[in-house]
C-alpha cells in the first residue's frame, strides 16, 4: 500500500480532512478525561463505609419540650428497649451521627495535651456496647466497650472519654508502626484518652470537610443526653423496609411526645444514595456524554466518508480497470482513515491533557493518567476504521464498469 | 428571495432525509446538553439581590491564632457569640444582624388534630428583615426594641401560616414552638433567595424557604442551640460546661451581616474591625497580631465556595460537547454540499451569482438550526427532569425552563448551525459551473 497517493488524495480534500481529525481530536480530549471522572467517581461511591448497610437502618427522633438530662436518659433507654423488642430487630444503640450521614462532630487528635497542632481529624461517633453488634463492624484488635464503661454526657458538657475504640485508619495514622491498642491519645482538647480496641473500617459523615480523613473515626463510651438522637438499628436479613415502618409505630406508641418526620427513618441503601448521588449522577452524565460523543464521531466519519467515496467513483473504477483488487480498494480507505485517526489522536493528546491541566487547576482533580489517553486513542481508532468499513466496502463493491460510466 | 431559498433549503434536505435527520438530532443533543446544564449553572451562581449586594458585608475576626488556620489564611467562617454581640452592641455600621439557624417544634392547636412537625428558621436581629428586603404580606418584623427587650415575637412564613391558619391574617396570634408560646407579628410573603447567601457558611446554600424568624436575644435565653455548624477549634482548653460556658468560648458558629452603604462606611467599619480585634489582643485574649476581613456578598458566596464543582464541569464538558457536534455539522453539511457541485454549477450557469449560492446554503444550514433548536427544547426541557440526577434536590429546583432560556436554545441552535454552514456554503459558491458542467 503506498502512502504517497493517499496523503495527496487527502490534500485534495484538506477541508473535509482538518475536519474529521480536529473532530477527532476533540472527542479524544472530551472521553479521556471523562471517563477519568467516571472512574474517579466510581471509586468513591464503591468505598466500603464498614457497617452491614443490607441490615441496619437508622431513625432520627425529636423530643418535644425541654427534658432534664436524667429524663433523656430514661426516655433513651425506654426507647431502645422498645425497639429491640420490636420482632426482626437483632439490636439498637443511640448515637449523634453515623457513617455516611450528612452531619456530624469532629475533633483534633493530639499525642498529648500541650501539642499545639492536632496530628490528625477524626469523625466522633458516640457509641456503647452494642455500637460494633448494631453496625457490624469488625473488632481486628483489642475489645468492645464493656457496659460499666458508657457514661453520660451532657449536649453542652466537655468531651472527656477515658476510653475509646478508634479505625484502623486512624490508627495507622497515628501509629504507623506500632500497636494502637494500650495508646493514649487526645481527642480535641481532653487528657489522654486510652485506645482499648481498633476496628476495621468505619467511615465518616459525607462532605467536602471531612474527605481528607474519610476513614478516620472514633468511638466514644457516651450516651449524649439531647433532645435529637439518632437510633441505629441492626434488623434480621431482609426486615429493613419493613422496620423502616414498624420501629418508628413502635417508639410513637410508647411515647408520643416526639417528632419523628417524614425523612427522619432511612435504610442505608438510601443513606448510600443520597451520600453518592452527586457523584453517581456525574458518572451517569459523563457516561452518556461519551457514549454520545463517539456516536456523533462515528456518524461524522461515515457521513464524510461516504461523501468522499461517491465523489471518487470514477477514480475507483480506473483503479479497478488498471487491476486494483476489492481488497485493494478497502485498504486505500482504511489506510486514509488510519492516517487521519493518527493526526486526530495526536492532537487530541495534547488537547486531552490540556483539558486536564484546566481541571485540574480550576478544580482540584487529578492529573489524568496515561492509562486513559492509551485507551482513548485505541478506542478512537477502531472507531474510526469501523466506521469507514461500511463505506469503504461500498466503494470496494463497484464494478469498474459501472463506475467509470457517465453519471 | 428568502423564501425561495427556504424552499430550495427544504427541497435539498428532503433528498437526504438520513443525513439531515442525523445532523438535526445530533445539533439538538449537543444544544440541549448545553442549556441544561447552564440552566443550573446559571440556577446556582447567580446574585440573589442584585440591588444590594454591594452594600452588604461578612466581617471575620481569627479568633483562632495563625498556627490553626494556617493553610492559606483561611479565618473562621463565623463568629464567637463574644464576638458577635460585641459588633452588634458597637453599631458601627448602619444595619447589622446577628444570625445563626434554629430547628424547633410546631405543637398545632389542639383543635386541629395535628401531629408536632419540626420546621428550620432563624435566630435573627430586627434589622435582618429591612436589610435584606424581606417582603411581608401581614405584618411586619419586630423593632430594636424587640431586639432589646428580648421580645416572645416571631415572623412565620407563608407557607407555615397556611398549615397552621389556612392563610388567613395571624398577627396578634400564638404559635407554640417545643412548649413556648411566640406572639406572631408579621407573616412573611414568599422569600426564598437563592443561594441563600447568609447561612452558606452552614452549608444551607440552596433549599425550601425558611419556616420562621425570631429575635436572637430571645433564642439566647430560651437556650435554643444553633442548628449549624459549631467549631470549637480555636479553644486551647475545654469549653466550660453548660450553656453560659458556650457562649462564653471560643466556639464559633454565629455569622454576622453588616449593611454600609458607601466606600467612607465600608473604610471606616474596616478600621473599626481592625481596632476590635487589636484590643482583644491587647486583652490578653488573642496571642496575634489584629487579623479581620470584611466580604460583600458576592466575594463571600465566591469564598464559600457556594456553586458546586460539578456545575462547572458539566458546563465545561456539555460546551466542549457542542462544539463537536459542531464541527461534526460542518463536516456533514460540506459532505452534503458538495455531493450537489452539479446542481450548484446548474445555477450558476443559470446566473445565479456567488452570493445568492451563499445565501441558498446559508438558509438550508438555518433550517437545520431550526430543527435542530425545536427538538433541542424538547431534550432541555427532559432534561430539566435529570438534573435531580446530577444534582442535590434544591439546585436541582432552580434549573426551570424559563421564557429566556426557550428563545436561547433555538437562538444557540440558529447561529451554532450558521455558523457551521459558512464554510460548506463558501465552498459551495466556489464551485466552477463550467467544471462541473463538463464533468457531467
Amino acid at each position: 500500500m503506498q502512502i504517497r497517493p493517499i496523503v495527496s488524495a487527502l490534500w485534495h480534500h484538506k477541508g473535509g480532512t482538518v475536519l474529521i481529525v480536529l473532530q477527532i481530536a476533540l472527542t479524544l480530549a472530551i472521553v479521556c478525561n471523562a471517563l477519568f471522572i467516571i472512574h474517579a467517581r466510581v471509586n468513591r461511591l464503591s468505598r466500603p463505609s464498614g457497617v452491614e448497610e443490607a441490615s441496619v437502618l437508622v431513625i432520627q427522633n425529636q423530643w418535644l419540650g425541654e427534658r432534664t438530662p436524667t429524663q433523656l436518659q430514661a426516655l433513651m433507654a425506654s426507647d431502645l428497649d422498645t425497639l429491640r423488642q420490636v420482632p426482626g430487630v437483632v439490636d439498637a444503640y443511640a448515637s449523634n451521627a453515623y457513617p455516611l450521614g450528612d452531619s456530624g462532630w469532629s475533633k483534633g487528635v493530639r499525642y498529648s495535651v500541650d501539642q499545639r497542632s492536632p496530628a490528625s481529624s477524626t469523625a466522633i461517633y458516640f457509641a456503647d456496647e452494642h455500637t460494633l453488634a448494631t453496625l457490624g463492624l469488625k473488632l481486628v484488635a483489642g475489645r468492645n466497650f464493656h457496659a460499666d464503661e458508657i457514661g453520660d454526657m451532657g449536649a453542652r458538657d466537655s468531651l472527656l472519654p477515658r476510653v475509646i475504640i478508634i479505625t484502623r485508619a486512624l490508627a495507622d495514622r497515628l501509629f504507623p508502626k506500632d500497636d494502637a491498642v494500650g495508646k493514649r491519645i487526645c481527642v480535641g482538647v481532653a487528657p489522654p484518652s486510652t485506645i482499648i480496641g481498633v476496628v476495621e473500617r468505619m467511615q465518616t459523615w459525607i462532605g467536602s470537610y471531612s474527605n481528607a480523613w474519610m476513614e478516620q473515626s472514633t468511638l466514644v463510651p457516651f450516651h449524649l443526653l439531647s433532645g435529637g438522637m439518632i437510633y441505629v438499628v441492626r434488623t434480621q436479613p431482609g426486615m429493613t423496609e419493613r422496620i423502616a415502618s414498624t420501629g418508628p409505630q413502635a417508639l410513637l406508641a410508647a411515647n408520643p411526645l416526639r417528632v419523628i418526620g417524614q425523612g427522619d427513618v432511612k435504610t442505608y441503601t438510601q443513606i448510600r444514595a443520597i451520600a453518592y448521588r452527586k457523584d453517581r449522577g456525574m458518572a451517569i452524565l459523563m457516561g452518556v456524554i461519551c457514549a454520545v460523543l463517539l456516536a456523533t464521531t462515528a456518524a461524522g466519519i461515515v457521513g464524510l466518508t461516504s461523501f468522499w467515496v461517491g465523489q471518487r467513483r470514477r477514480q475507483i473504477g480506473v483503479r479497478r480497470a488498471l487491476g486494483a483488487t476489492q481488497a485493494d480498494i478497502l485498504g486505500y480507505f482504511c489506510t486514509e482513515n488510519l492516517l487521519i485517526s493518527v493526526g486526530g489522536v495526536l492532537l487530541g493528546t495534547v488537547l486531552a491533557l490540556l483539558l486536564n491541566a484546566l481541571l485540574v487547576d480550576r478544580f482540584e482533580m487529578q492529573r489524568l493518567s496515561l492509562d486513559y489517553v492509551i485507551a482513548g486513542v485505541v478506542a478512537l481508532v477502531l472507531l474510526g476504521q469501523s466506521a469507514v468499513l461500511v463505506p469503504a466496502w461500498r466503494a470496494s463493491r463497484l464494478s469498474p464498469v459501472e463506475a467509470t460510466r457517465v453519471m | 428571495m428568502f423564501i425561495y431559498y427556504l424552499q430550495l433549503a427544504l427541497h435539498s434536505l428532503k433528498r437526504s432525509p438520513a443525513l439531515t435527520a442525523l445532523m438535526i438530532i445530533i445539533m439538538a443533543i449537543g444544544v440541549a446538553a448545553s442549556m441544561t446544564t447552564y440552566a443550573v449553572f446559571r440556577a446556582v451562581s447567580g446574585d440573589p439581590l442584585p440591588d444590594k449586594s454591594a452594600q452588604l458585608f461578612v466581617p471575620q475576626i481569627d479568633n483562632a491564632g495563625p498556627q490553626n488556620n494556617a493553610a492559606r489564611n483561611h479565618l473562621p467562617d463565623a463568629l464567637t457569640y463574644i464576638d458577635a454581640m460585641a459588633l452588634m452592641r458597637a453599631k458601627a455600621a448602619a444595619h447589622q444582624t446577628a444570625i445563626y439557624p434554629v430547628v424547633g417544634n410546631v405543637i398545632p392547636n389542639a383543635g386541629l388534630q395535628q401531629r408536632a412537625f419540626a420546621v428550620n428558621g432563624y435566630a435573627t436581629s430586627a434589622d435582618f428583615f429591612s436589610m435584606f428586603e424581606v417582603p411581608f404580606q401581614y405584618g411586619h418584623g419586630w423593632d430594636g426594641a424587640g431586639d432589646e427587650q428580648r421580645a416572645n415575637d416571631i415572623a412565620i412564613s407563608r407557607r407555615l401560616n397556611q398549615r397552621l391558619f389556612a392563610g388567613a391574617n395571624s398577627i396578634g396570634r400564638t404559635l407554640n414552638l417545643d412548649g413556648h408560646g411566640y406572639r406572631i407579628v408579621g407573616v412573611v410573603d414568599d422569600w426564598n433567595l437563592q443561594p441563600r447567601f447568609f447561612d452558606v457558611n452552614n452549608g444551607f446554600s440552596f433549599g425550601e424557604a425558611p419556616d420562621y424568624y425570631l429575635p436572637f436575644t430571645r433564642a439566647i435565653d430560651l437556650h435554643i442551640a444553633s442548628n449549624g455548624n459549631n467549631n470549637c477549634s480555636a479553644s486551647a482548653k475545654p469549653v466550660a460546661p453548660g450553656w453560659d460556658g458556650w457562649l462564653q468560648s471560643e466556639c464559633v458558629w454565629v455569622s454576622l451581616w453588616v449593611q454600609l452603604p458607601d466606600a467612607v462606611s465600608i473604610q471606616r467599619y474596616q478600621r473599626f474591625l481592625s481596632d476590635y480585634a487589636a484590643e482583644q489582643q491587647r486583652s490578653g485574649r488573642f496571642q496575634w497580631a489584629s487579623n479581620v476581613r470584611l466580604f460583600d456578598l458576592n466575594a463571600w458566596l465566591d469564598h464559600e465556595g457556594v456553586v458546586p464543582p460539578e456545575t462547572r464541569v458539566s458546563l465545561l464538558v456539555a460546551a466542549g460537547f457542542l462544539l463537536v457536534c459542531l464541527v461534526n455539522t460542518v463536516g456533514l453539511l460540506l459532505a452534503k454540499i458538495m455531493r450537489r457541485a452539479g446542481d450548484i454549477g446548474v445555477r450558476r450557469a443559470l446566473g445565479a451569482s456567488r452570493r445568492h449560492v451563499y445565501g441558498q446554503f446559508l438558509a438550508e444550514a438555518a433550517a437545520i438550526g431550526v430543527a435542530g433548536g425545536l427538538l433541542g427544547l424538547l431534550l432541555t426541557a427532559i432534561g430539566m427532569h435529570g438534573t435531580t440526577l446530577l444534582f442535590e434536590p434544591g439546585v436541582a429546583k432552580l434549573a426551570r425552563l424559563t421564557a429566556g432560556l426557550v428563545g436561547l436554545t433555538v437562538l444557540l441552535a440558529v447561529l451554532a448551525t450558521v455558523l457551521a454552514g459558512l464554510y460548506p456554503a463558501w465552498r459551495a459558491a466556489r464551485v466552477q459551473p463550467s467544471w462541473q458542467l463538463k464533468s457531467q
